[in-house]
């Protein structure tokens, strides 16, 4: 049993109009998607902004009201507020934002901000919890001064690990991590995708990884589910999605990370204006009449891409061949 | 090095901030040198006065509490003794600028067209059918698909790919020499950022400019500049072609923020990244005299810094700051903040 299933997963968002003020449509944010973590791996979901990609962080975490679908927490479904509290899962599920000034209160101590999540859910005395604390900040590498600090007094990297240290305090089995470094500078974005690992070794957390960065992505996640205009287009290993990418929007999306290696540069915008030429003639085939994707199919024990028939059958006859 | 495609030349900038009563250096001695055809990138980490650079060159600080010195000879001219209403003749003209955040450059009030008009009314004498023929010429230019509709729209009514196009569109309307674009792509999604990229390229070779690119992200830097110069602190550490700041780096700094970088081949749950001990230090608190980046290897003995650093040559056109570079080894370290 993963420790969280995600079953066609659907939040959509009203659009009201008219005298009445009825609901006229409504917008598709994130349309009937599923998807498994286990315990202890970190899972990479990616998409273009807009994709819908944070709101099924948010809706993960129960910060959003689902529309339809399930999410399973130990064969749990909990969806449903009264669940979530008899299941501790608000204590065991936590979340770290991609913007750490706006996600800290700037009016409270670091000690304070690091013992909310502490002072919801464990009963401790006041000097208990600032052992607590202490140690928490510890694990990210601050220096204990710290805790009567502010969020302002610190750098951008800095408060990053302090709200890694505010999710990591219930000892949660799950963190979603929504866009947690691409605030930051390089240098400071390598500590703390670093605190991140190591936190996970030491804890066995498991991260959803919700990010647009390829490279990072490849960096930290083992399974990788790749997003767009609601729903999955290609979901895999870390392996399948960058060495065998089968959706014409992974590929699209692949071939535009720009890449350190000068000496491939010519080669790879090649390729790459090679590949945005077929998307351009190719992409309808790969969606439906409403332009969005296919459901998804699997294509290897790991490999499930949102093709079309008619390329699946290509796919296959084309492995045929190979072998 | 051919004089006569120099466009810009900087020679000894530094810019000074006035903070409580004093100044401090937010850009010190720099030379570069921007030419006819060629894209130089600027690169580095944010406060380390890239971007002061460039608002620099254009003149866009508060005279009463920066102190500029040094000179910046564009087309014969230093732009840093103009006044203000020669250099108005300048900007938009001769100069373009691009600036990160397309949304609060942009106007909300007015229509793509009007905006790109300003421009040329400001800087030609075109009559308003002139105007409107090459404002639609300038959207296609930028590769927007429908220039017409585009041209009747507001900002708000266009999405972020296509807001920095019209910026781009608003930079080149009339033929800029040197277009300096600061961060052009930050905040856009990377296949969209791939397409301003191309944009940025083909007007480049079209119009025979100059540009400046000012960015952090080094894949941006590999795949469009010609000449790269790593700014740390203030000072350009380590300048070249883009072969030869990629394919063979030198200085410490340049090396650590490139094996810092997310490699493929990592293990997901073991490997971790390279870490750069230390922080970049607040410009108040930064060392005044010798190698800046000395605190950050504290391994390294002092005795391999040179007390003023400065740029050594090691191949044509290759530069490095600090005879550092020389002895300089990785060290694995233990991730502490300090």
């Amino acid at each position: 049993m993963s420790l969280i299933e995600i079953r066609d997963l659907t939040v959509h968002y009203p659009i009201r109009s008219g005298f009445w003020n009825r609901v006229t449509d409504v917008v598709r944010a994130v349309d009937g998607i599923s998807f498994d973590i286990e315990a202890g791996e970190t899972y990479g979901l990616v998409g273009e902004s807009g994709s819908g990609k944070s709101t099924t962080g948010k809706s993960v975490v129960g910060l959003e009201q689902i529309t339809s679908g399930l999410i399973k927490y130990n064969g749990v479904d909990i969806t449903k507020k009264s669940t979530r509290k008899k299941h501790n899962y608000n204590q065991n599920v936590q979340m770290i934002f991609q913007d750490s000034l706006s996600s800290l209160n700037p009016r409270k101590r670091v000690l304070d901000i690091i013992a909310e999540p502490l002072r919801n859910f464990q009963k401790l005395s006041a000097e208990d919890e600032k052992i607590r604390v202490l140690q928490l900040l510890e694990t990210v590498g601050l220096s204990p001064d710290s805790l009567y600090k502010y969020p302002h007094q610190f750098s951008g990297g800095q408060r990053q690990r302090i709200g890694i240290a505010r999710a990591v305090a219930t000892n949660p089995q799950l963190i979603v991590a929504d866009e947690p470094v691409s605030a930051l500078d390089l240098s400071v974005q390598a500590q703390v995708l670093n605190f991140m690992k190591k936190i996970q070794r030491e804890f066995g957390i498991s991260y959803l990884f919700i990010s647009h960065d390829l490279g990072v992505v490849r960096h930290m996640c083992q399974n990788i589910a790749i997003m767009n205009k609601g729903r999955l287009v290609e979901v895999g290993t870390r392996e399948d999605i960058y060495d065998d990418p089968l959706h014409i929007y992974t590929k699209r999306l692949l071939a535009a990370i720009p890449e350190v290696d000068v000496s491939k540069r010519d080669e790879r915008m090649e390729n790459r204006l090679k590949i945005e030429k077929v998307y351009q003639e190719k992409a309808k085939q790969y969606y439906d009449e409403d332009g969005l994707a296919y459901p998804l199919v699997q294509v290897s024990p790991t490999h499930f891409a949102a093709l079309p028939q008619d390329k699946l059958a290509e796919l296959t006859g084309q492995k045929r061949r190979d072998t | 090095m051919d004089e006569e495609n120099t466009l810009l030349e900087l020679n000894n900038v530094s810019t000074a901030f006035k903070i409580e009563g004093q100044y401090y250096n937010a850009v010190s001695h720099v030379d570069l040198k921007v030419k006819k055809d060629e894209i130089l990138a600027i690169v580095g980490e944010s406060g380390c006065g890239k971007s002061t650079l460039a608002t620099t060159v254009v003149g866009l600080h508060d005279m009463k509490t920066t102190k500029i010195s040094g000179e910046a000879f564009f087309e014969g001219q230093d732009l840093l003794k103009m006044s203000d209403s020669q250099l108005n003749d300048v900007r938009g003209a001769k100069i373009g600028m691009i600036f990160q955040d397309p949304l609060s450059a942009l106007n909300p009030l007015k229509k793509i067209e009007d905006q790109i008009s300003e421009v040329l009314d400001y800087h030609t004498k075109m009559s308003t059918e002139e105007k409107h023929n090459r404002a639609l010429q300038l959207l296609e230019q930028v590769g927007i698909d429908e220039p017409k509709r585009t041209a009747r729209q507001f900002p708000h009514e266009l999405s972020g790919g296509m807001r920095q196009r019209v910026i781009i569109a608003i930079a080149i309307a009339c033929k800029p020499d040197l277009i300096i674009a600061d961060e052009p792509t930050t905040a856009l999604d990377v296949t969209i950022q791939a397409q301003i990229l191309d944009v940025l390229r083909d007007i480049q070779k079209e119009n025979h400019a100059g540009i400046i690119l000012i960015t952090h992200d080094l894949g941006v830097v590999a795949e469009t500049a010609d000449e790269v110069a790593v700014m740390y602190a203030g000072e350009v550490v380590e300048c070249g072609t883009t072969e030869q700041v990629f394919g063979d780096p030198r200085h410490p700094y340049t090396r650590s923020l490139l094996r810092s970088m997310p490699q493929g081949d990592m293990d997901v749950l073991n490997d971790d990244l390279y870490v750069i001990q230390g922080s970049v230090p607040s410009i108040e608190k930064m060392p005044q005299a010798g190698d800046k980046f000395a605190p950050r290897i504290p391994w390294i003995p002092a005795s391999a810094h040179e007390k003023e650093p400065t740029m050594h040559e090691i191949s044509a056109g290759h530069e490095v700051r600090c005879t550092c570079y020389k002895d300089f080894y990785f060290k694995s370290l233990e991730v502490k903040d300090v």
